[in-house]
Parts: structure tokens; C-alpha cells; sequence
């Protein structure tokens, strides 16, 4: 049988997905081993009990400066700065992207504007964000929001403005104004479409949130893996790489299905 | 039908060129109030353009169209109803928050939505368009969970609760089986007496063209220049009446023997 031909059924994909991730852990754990033979003070590959240990200073014992637990200090930090930079970029890009997309005096005038900010790196601002606005949240914040609402204005207006035509004409034979094919003709197709760019916008979003961390804060996850790299922490730096994968995988699932619960029409024949 | 129908639409004069290209050179038309005409042509000889002028999709380069009597405003408007042969329904509605879009759209102009009672008899109008056209049991289905038929009884539906002056066909039934397209054959006629609808409808195909219509036109570039074939446009060569008989819905015959050749001449596209 072809290969392309080789459907693999529920259990047989989550038997051979673990796969190799079960395959990379025994591998690390086969080099750990064998670095702490040679000397039990290694702190390049720890091992297991070794991380267990640090992070349970950082989870359950208060900071004693702040008073704070650590590890929950540093991902409440985190995950505010970057839903609040999510929230602010899902906002302006659904409207920039929707009016845009939809009113073509509007693309002309900001079309070229959107595109010129686009292709900024956005890390080659950040001194002009610390600059302008100051090492507090809204450097970080902004950031977040620079580096990804650009992105996701253009795809939400590129998928406006490539609605079929015939839908435009029809809702406009039906009596609608600009206005209400805005909000009942193009909002709700462009919603589905949102969901994706933020899940594809995640990725950068964690990018940039570690990078203005690293450069300039006092809580935060990418603040604490910058920090502990000082002291070749790497007990604390792989649980908190291994923590941050958790998070965005838990966001991109969450993502998922609440576009699939919400938008039924959107996924295919599966409502 | 009364002896002395009305003219509904007209064309005066009208030209339509994209750059040097002409698609339609001095289109003259009359189309009477109650008439279904089919338009029939070869790829390219502007049958869509014209549909599009008439929906008010594009302007006519040269050329006045008139609308019981006042020129047509350059924009799509809920005079005129339209079917394409794809996308005419929103993929996000059922079915008949599809119908009561239009609706919608007429009495909430901030919101485009209907609430309470004012919601309650909207739906209950467009639920009766919708069993008129067939689709009575399927009011909360999506576009996606529909066949291609089924979608463009929808379409239609949502057309006429708006109550066009005129009805705009663009190849409604061409990408649905010949089955399904003699149930929407008698569908649209029986809609087009029931409801004394004005309908053009731009075809593919000649027997449809004949079956349904009460008049037939035929565009064609009239003249032929090899070296520069963009510079002629095309314009209503043939303009055949018929007469369909008043049987009963269902049994759809024209009066009018067609003549062969006619059929070969046009038959080309």
C-alpha cells in the first residue's frame, strides 16, 4: 500500500506521536545519567530530581525580598502582559482588517501604512519603546502588540476583501448598506479567521513577551530564565521552557475548539 | 396578461468597453413588465456584462438604462434581485436567518437585526417564502449541509422576499445535475406566475433558454475584425418572442417550434 494511502486510526497516531518525544526524554535522560557518572555536581543536563528540587523553592516557598511564590509570580506576570498584548492586537486587527478589507477608499488611503509597518522588525523598536514609554508594562505590552497586529490585520483583511463578490452584490440587492454588510456579511465570516491568526500569532506573542522581559523587567517567565542563566540554572530553566510550551499548547487547543464550538459552519460538514 | 403590457426596463444606446476592448456595442432593449427572457451567447460576447449593468454591478461606458421610467442608479440596489450560479448565500446563516437578512437590512438599519415580535413575523414571512421554493423542512440547516439545488432555492427565496422589480439569473442552474435542474426548471416557473415576476436570466444552455423563456436574445458580435477581434463588441443578434403555453405548472412547453438553425447558429458557444 502507498504511503499516502496510510490512514492511522485514533490510538495508532497517539502511540506513534508519543513516539519520539518519548524517544528525546529517555535520550536526555540517558545523557544526564551518564554526565552525573562522570561528575554529580553537573549542572548542564540535570536530572529529574535535580529540577524537581529547584522548582520546588520557586513553587511553594515566598521570595524572601517580595514575599511572593516565584514561579506563580512569574506566570501570572507573563500571561497578563501577553493577553493583554493579544487582546489589544485581536481587537485592532479585527477592525483595521474588517474596515480595510471591506471599503476600498479606506485600503487605499491605509493600505500602504499597514504594510510599511509590517515589515519593521519589530525587535529593532524596542528601544524606541523602552525610550518612549519606560521599562513598565507598556514597553512589553506594546511590543507584543507591534510585533503581531500587523500580521493579523493583513490576514483578516486580505480574507475580507477575498469574500466572493457575489456576496457582496447579494447582501447589496438585499438592502444592506456598507455598514450592515460590515456587521452581518463580513464580522461574522472574518471571526473564524481571527481564531486562526491568533493561534498562529501565539508563537511570535511568546517571542516578544520573553525578549522585553529579558531585557528589562523584575517578573516574568523569560525575566527568570534570563536571570537564572547567571548561574547555568538549567534545573530551572528546562521545567520553565517545558512550562511555557504548556501554556501556548493549552491556548492553541483552547483556540480550537472554542472556534469550532462557536463557528460550526466554518469547520466543514462536522456541525 | 394584459393586451398592453408595460415596459419594465430599457436600454438606450448602451456601450460597454473595458479599456479598447468593446464587450457590448449599442445595446437597444425593451423588456416588459411579467416577461422571463433568456439571454443565450458564446463565452465572451458580453451576456454577463449585460446582467451586471442591469444589476447596476458596473456602469455602461455610454448608454442610459431606464427603470419604470428614471435612470438606474449605479449601484446594487433591492429593486433588483439576483442568482448567481455560486455564493449567493451566506455560508454563516441557516436558512432562514438567510431569508430574513434582507429583511433585516430594510427595518434595522443600525443593528440589522430584528427583535421580539417585529423577529417573530419576519421569520414567519420568510418561513412561508421558503415553503414556497421548497425548503420548508430545512429552515435551520446551513448552506454547507445543503446540496447545490437546494442552495439555490435559497438563493431564490432570498431574492423574492425583497420583491424585486426584476429577478437576475446569472447560469443559475448550470452547475447543478439535469434531475435536479427540471425540478428547478418547474420550480422558477411556477414562482414566475405565482408571483407575476419580471425574470433575465443569462443561460448556457439553449434548451433551458427556450423552455423557460418568453423571449430569447441571442447575443453575437455582429461584425468580425480577424486582426482586431477586441474592437467589435456584441449586441442582441437574434430577438425571438414566444409564446408558452398556460398549462398547468409543471408541464413547462413553448408554443414556438425553434427553428434548427437557428439552434446550430447560435449553438456554437
Amino acid at each position: 500500500m502507498r504511503w499516502v494511502n496510510r490512514q492511522i486510526d485514533r490510538s495508532g497516531r497517539i502511540l506513534l506521536g508519543s513516539l519520539p518525544i518519548l524517544l528525546l526524554v529517555l535520550l536526555y535522560l540517558f545523557l544526564a545519567a551518564q554526565r552525573h557518572a562522570a561528575n554529580p555536581m553537573d549542572k548542564i543536563l540535570p536530572l529529574p530530581t535535580g529540577m524537581a528540587e529547584a522548582m520546588a523553592a520557586l513553587l511553594f516557598q515566598p521570595d524572601q525580598l517580595t514575599g511572593q511564590l516565584v514561579f506563580w509570580a512569574d506566570t501570572l506576570a507573563s500571561l497578563q502582559r501577553l493577553g493583554i498584548g493579544l487582546g489589544i492586537a485581536t481587537l485592532s486587527a479585527l477592525v483595521v482588517g474588517l474596515v480595510l478589507g471591506l471599503l476600498p477608499p479606506i485600503r487605499a488611503t491605509f493600505g500602504p501604512l499597514v504594510t510599511g509597518i509590517a515589515v519593521i522588525p519589530p525587535i529593532a523598536l524596542l528601544p524606541i519603546l523602552f525610550i518612549a514609554l519606560g521599562l513598565g508594562e507598556t514597553a512589553k505590552v506594546a511590543l507584543i502588540v507591534i510585533g503581531i497586529a500587523p500580521v493579523m490585520v493583513r490576514d483578516i483583511m486580505a480574507h475580507v476583501s477575498a469574500l466572493p463578490r457575489e456576496q457582496i452584490v447579494k447582501a447589496q440587492t438585499l438592502g444592506a448598506s456598507s455598514w450592515q454588510i460590515m456587521i452581518r456579511v463580513a464580522l461574522p465570516q472574518a471571526m473564524p479567521r481571527l481564531f486562526h491568526a491568533v493561534k498562529l500569532a501565539l508563537g511570535p506573542a511568546w517571542v516578544f513577551l520573553i525578549s522585553a522581559e529579558a531585557i528589562a523587567s523584575d517578573v516574568g517567565l523569560g525575566y527568570r530564565i534570563f536571570l537564572v542563566r547567571r548561574y547555568l540554572s538549567m534545573d530551572v530553566i528546562i521545567p520553565y521552557v517545558a512550562w511555557i510550551a504548556l501554556l501556548a499548547i493549552v491556548m492553541d487547543v483552547a483556540l480550537s475548539v472554542m472556534s469550532r464550538r462557536m463557528f460550526p459552519w466554518a469547520h466543514g460538514a462536522s456541525h | 396578461m394584459s393586451a398592453r403590457p408595460e415596459t419594465l426596463l430599457s436600454l438606450r444606446d448602451v456601450w460597454v468597453e473595458y479599456g479598447d476592448k468593446i464587450v457590448l456595442e449599442k445595446v437597444d432593449l425593451d423588456i416588459e413588465a411579467g416577461s422571463f427572457v433568456s439571454i443565450i451567447g458564446p463565452s465572451g460576447a458580453g451576456k454577463s456584462s449585460l446582467l451586471r449593468i442591469v444589476l447596476g454591478q458596473e456602469v455602461p461606458t455610454r448608454g442610459t438604462i431606464l427603470l419604470d421610467g428614471t435612470p438606474l442608479t449605479p449601484e446594487c440596489g433591492p429593486d433588483r434581485g439576483v442568482v448567481f450560479q455560486r455564493y449567493s448565500v451566506f455560508p454563516h446563516l441557516s436558512v432562514l436567518r438567510n431569508t430574513v437578512f434582507g429583511l433585516e437590512c430594510e427595518k434595522a438599519p443600525l443593528t440589522a437585526r430584528l427583535f421580539g415580535k417585529a423577529r417573530r413575523d419576519a421569520e414567519a414571512e420568510a418561513a412561508e417564502m421558503l415553503q414556497a421554493v421548497g425548503l420548508g423542512d430545512s429552515l435551520h440547516l446551513f448552506p454547507a449541509q445543503m446540496s447545490g439545488g437546494m442552495q439555490q432555492r435559497l438563493a431564490i427565496a432570498q431574492a423574492l422576499i425583497k420583491r424585486p422589480r426584476i429577478l437576475l439569473l446569472d447560469e443559475p442552474f448550470g452547475a447543478l445535475d439535469p434531475g435536479i435542474r427540471a425540478d428547478m426548471h418547474a420550480l422558477i416557473t411556477k414562482l414566475w406566475r405565482d408571483y407575476a415576476l419580471t425574470i433575465i436570466m443569462v443561460t448556457h444552455d439553449i434548451r433551458e433558454a427556450f423552455t423557460l423563456g418568453t423571449r430569447v436574445l441571442a447575443l453575437d458580435k455582429r461584425r468580425h475584425d480577424p486582426h482586431a477581434p477586441h474592437r467589435f463588441g456584441a449586441t442582441a443578434v437574434y430577438d425571438l418572442p414566444l409564446r408558452r403555453n398556460d398549462e398547468p405548472a409543471g408541464e413547462t412547453a413553448v408554443a414556438v417550434e425553434i427553428p434548427l438553425s437557428i439552434e446550430e447558429t447560435i449553438g456554437h458557444g
